[in-house]
């Protein structure tokens, strides 16, 4: 199991590039962090709102968070979860300058994603059929928007994740570590919110 | 393709993959029956989440060797967010 960390070693023979990347690199490059903490900062405050709210109708909340399907929301952390390591793993696969391996993991990630999008469907169908919209009461607006805005998110990284796939599976370009490493940052941060929002939502009583 | 899994990055998974079916557990019905324990297993729930946060930002996002005001800033959003959660679940309006 690889735990030391890749350093970027002066290289004069020609040979592929090593795969880690260099000390103290910023993954991609400022402007999509700029997005990220901001998006973070956003979805914080969301999180905490509902938090809040949570403490002024406990009974409200808890009742009804008991007709969320948990089980959506488990099998949803677990696709993103494999997404990210996929991506991870497609990432330092395309550091190496081969194209073998990171488009078939890129496309194992978008798979995960169109997953994580059907079983959204599927809860949204199951609240709907049951007559559960977001003017239900206060809890279901939250679900709605949060789940929804976080959906939005996941529908762009999916075609986040298929402009990655074709970055790296044509000829290699001057730009592509930078391309593949923002794209990655932006789904690993899809991945991040969809961590926190579950507990919050679907688990806090 | 071996080489790419027999990574940290893998077992780091792994872990997240059976922190979430812990924390379905922990939260289940039949786990409360008085408020002590709910408020505590509640708690526990979230700093797993932000642990897991922050896994996937140090290892999957390679922000343990990004610049550290970058790393701080990510490390203080996960430390800010779970703090106010916590703060905020505790609070009897």
């Amino acid at each position: 199991m690889s735990t030391a960390p890749e350093t970027a070693a002066t290289r004069g023979d020609g040979a592929t590039r090593p795969p880690g990347p260099p000390p103290r690199h910023v993954p991609g490059e400022v402007g999509i962090w700029v997005f990220i903490v901001g998006d973070l900062t956003a979805f914080g405050v969301f999180f905490c709102a509902f938090m809040y709210a949570h403490g002024k109708h406990r009974a409200l909340f808890e009742a009804s968070r008991r007709h969320l399907t948990v089980g959506f929301a488990v099998t949803n952390t677990i696709l993103l979860l494999t997404s990210s390591l996929l991506v991870a793993m497609a990432v330092r696969a395309a550091r190496t300058g081969s194209r073998r391996w990171a488009p078939p993991l890129i496309t194992g990630a978008i798979g995960c994603a169109l997953g994580f999008v059907a079983s959204k469907v599927l809860e949204y169908s199951d609240k709907l059929h049951h007559h559960i919209t977001p003017t239900t009461n206060l809890f279901y607006t939250y679900y709605f928007v949060l789940t929804g805005i976080h959906l939005l998110h996941v529908l762009l990284g999916i075609m986040v994740l298929l402009v990655l796939r074709h970055v790296t599976s044509r000829a290699p370009g001057r730009s592509d570590t930078l391309i593949v490493e923002v794209g990655a940052s932006y789904w690993h941060m899809v991945d991040v919110l969809w961590i926190l929002l579950f507990p919050v939502l679907y688990l806090v009583r | 393709m071996a080489k790419l899994a027999a990574h940290r990055q893998t077992l780091l998974w792994a872990a997240m993959v059976l922190a979430t079916l812990v924390s379905w557990s922990l939260s289940a019905e039949r786990a409360f029956t008085d408020s002590t324990a709910r408020t505590l297993t509640t708690i526990a729930i979230l700093a797993v989440a932000c642990v897991k946060i922050r896994f996937i930002g140090l290892d999957f996002m390679e922000l343990r060797r990004a610049p550290l005001p970058l790393r701080l800033i990510f490390e203080g959003w996960v430390l800010g967010v779970f703090t106010v959660l916590v703060v905020l679940y505790l609070t009897k309006v």
